[in-house]
């Protein structure tokens, strides 16, 4: 198997984070960044399907879904196994998301966007009213284990949560990365730029975004089950509008340019709360706020546009039409 | 023989406004047939209906002999009927390259793969020759919204051929284009639609390249053939001089035109953004 420069990249990074993690970094900046590492996980998941044009705003959904899993695996069903905990999470969301993707995907724009919200809040209700799982209070997540060993707090499971983090996030992003690139992630973005020359191409859009809706669903669920490794609790505020608004501000951040993006938003999201919460504690909405302001003016295609210049080939001067007058009749 | 495209008794209403009446229409292997008519004839109207876009109200549509009636546009494409658009319907933030692909690797299969790359060595070079077949090669990199009309006109409808189909309906291949360049427009897809051996169904307002290139017309009017034969003779028709060329001054068939413009308005109204 051949990698390209992302690839490589990737697994470098991923290396370099756990060497970092594991021998220099406090425990605190660990944990922020396993959080915000779980987090951009979901926004992965709002990336994906903002590549296909449509904007989640209850990505909480699945999220919640992930957490929740998480939680209730050990909680009602006596799993410990770290690994399948994190894959019942995934299966939960795939199996929803395969219910709800055959109403949400005949939708387009505000609709999609308002009607993901309106799942999410549904859970959220139904989360709330649930004495079982703790109502708002949620509850907590109960000792795991990962390989046989007993994970249960302090700094061995910040460190354990810490590596499985980056290891997650890195195989899902070199699996993302490849995906972009694929027929199906192309055809995404074309559904994107042209719903009807997709459809004449002899492809339904309408069952390549509920593809992508399941995949993206499985995504974030990751993110939610590993949030709440981390955390060790889980609530209902996953799966609250506020939450999945969140995602949707750090995929703005980041922008959609690369599978580094969601990653770096989250990261720079997490410092820049938690340094606006230390310095400004009644301010850090307003500090939140104009970063974003600053991003939407000044970087349009998110954080990540730093980086890149997409090469645009210049149009020659001669063609088969007049290029001189773009070839429309005066 | 069974025609490649039949439509029997094809209807189509937008409310009180009839857009297509009773068309009965045959397209037998190989044939250039022109489609002729003033705005609001009907002849986007038919396009839409044959290809799945727009349901008609009553009728029958039939490729090779099976009826198509009902079937999505995308398994019509499959079936082998393809379009281009009078407004060339591309892929506008992607390359010209990633468009022509993305149509290579759609053709291959109706299912996408998750992992495998899009850019392989066999659809780019297949991609290259179809360019250069077009023409428009010295756009391969650039965004389509930096490409000019008519080398638009001239992807879409080499995307339209890309599944191999048996059957090419083209939308006004020429609109939009400079008088000076339809010739050379026209020229290359007759070519390549000569060198892929299709039979092709194009509607076209200019006669001077309808005359050059059909072997058959068609000529609409408030939704109906008033029409059907070789050029020559249709052309030449009384009705067609009245009422579709504008060689005569009639000026109640002028007004009944323009009241057929509202049934081109109504499908539009209908969600045909494309016509």
């Amino acid at each position: 198997m051949r990698l390209d420069k992302t690839e490589l990249a990737l697994v470098g990074l991923a290396v370099v984070l756990m060497l970092a993690g594991t021998l220099a970094a406090p425990g605190w900046l660990i944990f922020l960044i396993t959080v915000a590492l779980a987090k951009a996980l979901v926004v992965q998941g709002v990336v994906m399907q903002m590549k296909a044009g449509l904007v989640s705003f209850g990505q909480g959904l699945f999220y919640c879904v992930g957490g929740y899993a998480v939680g209730m695996g050990g909680q009602f069903l006596g799993l410990n196994a770290g690994l399948v905990l994190l894959a019942l999470g995934v299966i939960a969301a795939v199996v929803l998301a395969m219910v709800l993707g055959l109403l949400l995907t005949r939708y387009r724009e505000i609709f999609f966007a308002m009607l993901s919200l309106a799942f999410s809040m549904i859970l959220y209700g139904v989360l709330v009213k649930s004495q079982e799982l703790g109502s708002t209070d949620g509850f907590n997540v109960k000792a795991w284990t990962l390989l046989g060993r007993t994970i249960e707090g302090g700094e061995q499971a910040t460190h354990t949560v810490f590596i499985l983090t980056v290891l997650t996030a890195a195989t899902v992003a070199f699996i993302l990365h490849r995906f972009y690139r694929s027929a199906m992630g192309m055809t995404c973005e074309a559904i994107r730029e042209n719903e009807v020359r997709v459809e004449f191409l002899g492809l339904s859009p309408r069952w390549i975004n509920y593809a992508n809706y399941v995949a993206a669903a499985a995504v974030s669920a990751l993110g939610g089950g590993l949030t709440a490794l981390a955390t060790g609790h889980v609530d209902p505020d996953m799966a609250y509008w506020t939450t999945s608004g969140e995602f949707v501000f750090i995929a703005l951040l980041g922008g959609t340019g690369s599978v580094f993006a969601p990653f770096l938003a989250a990261i720079v999201f997490a410092l820049v709360r938690t340094y606006a919460i230390e310095f400004l504690p009644n301010a850090w909405q307003m500090i939140l706020g104009f970063t974003l302001l600053g991003i939407v003016v000044f970087l349009p295609k998110g954080l990540w546009s730093l980086f890149t210049r997409r090469a645009v080939a210049p149009v020659p001067s001669s063609s088969p039409t007049n290029a001189r007058t773009g070839g429309v009749r005066a | 023989m069974t025609p490649i495209l039949e439509t029997r008794k094809l209807n189509k209403s937008f409310g009180a406004v009839t857009a297509a009446k009773d068309l009965n229409v045959k397209i037998g292997k190989g044939e250039i047939v022109g489609v002729i008519g003033a705005n609001g004839a009907g002849k986007t109207t038919f396009i839409n209906m044959v290809t799945g876009y727009l349901p008609p109200t009553s009728g029958e549509i039939l490729m090779d002999g099976r009826p198509i009636l009902g079937l999505a546009p995308r398994a019509i494409t499959r079936s082998g009927l393809a379009r281009s658009f009078q407004v060339a319907q591309l892929f506008p933030e992607l390359t010209v390259l990633d468009n022509l692909v993305i149509a290579l690797a759609a053709a291959e299969s109706p299912h996408p793969s998750f992992l495998k790359p899009l850019h392989t060595k066999a659809r780019v070079a297949k991609a290259e020759e179809i360019l250069g077949e077009f023409k428009v090669g010295a756009y391969r990199d650039a965004r389509v919204t930096a490409v000019p009309q008519g080398s638009r006109k001239l992807i879409d409808i080499a995307m339209a051929m890309i599944g191999n189909p048996k059957m090419l309906l083209l939308d006004e291949p020429t609109s939009g284009v400079s008088v000076d360049e339809k010739g050379d427009l026209m020229d290359t897809v007759m070519a390549a639609v000569h060198h892929h051996g299709l039979t092709v169904l194009f509607v076209e307002h200019d006669m001077d390249v309808v005359r050059r290139y059909v072997s058959r017309i068609l000529a609409f009017y408030s939704g109906e053939i008033i029409a059907d034969g070789p050029p020559d003779a249709v052309l030449a028709d009384a009705r067609v001089r009245e009422l579709v060329t504008g060689h005569s001054d009639h000026k109640g068939a002028e007004q009944k035109g323009a009241d057929h413009k509202s049934a081109e308005h109504a499908a539009a109204q209908q969600g045909s953004s494309v016509a």
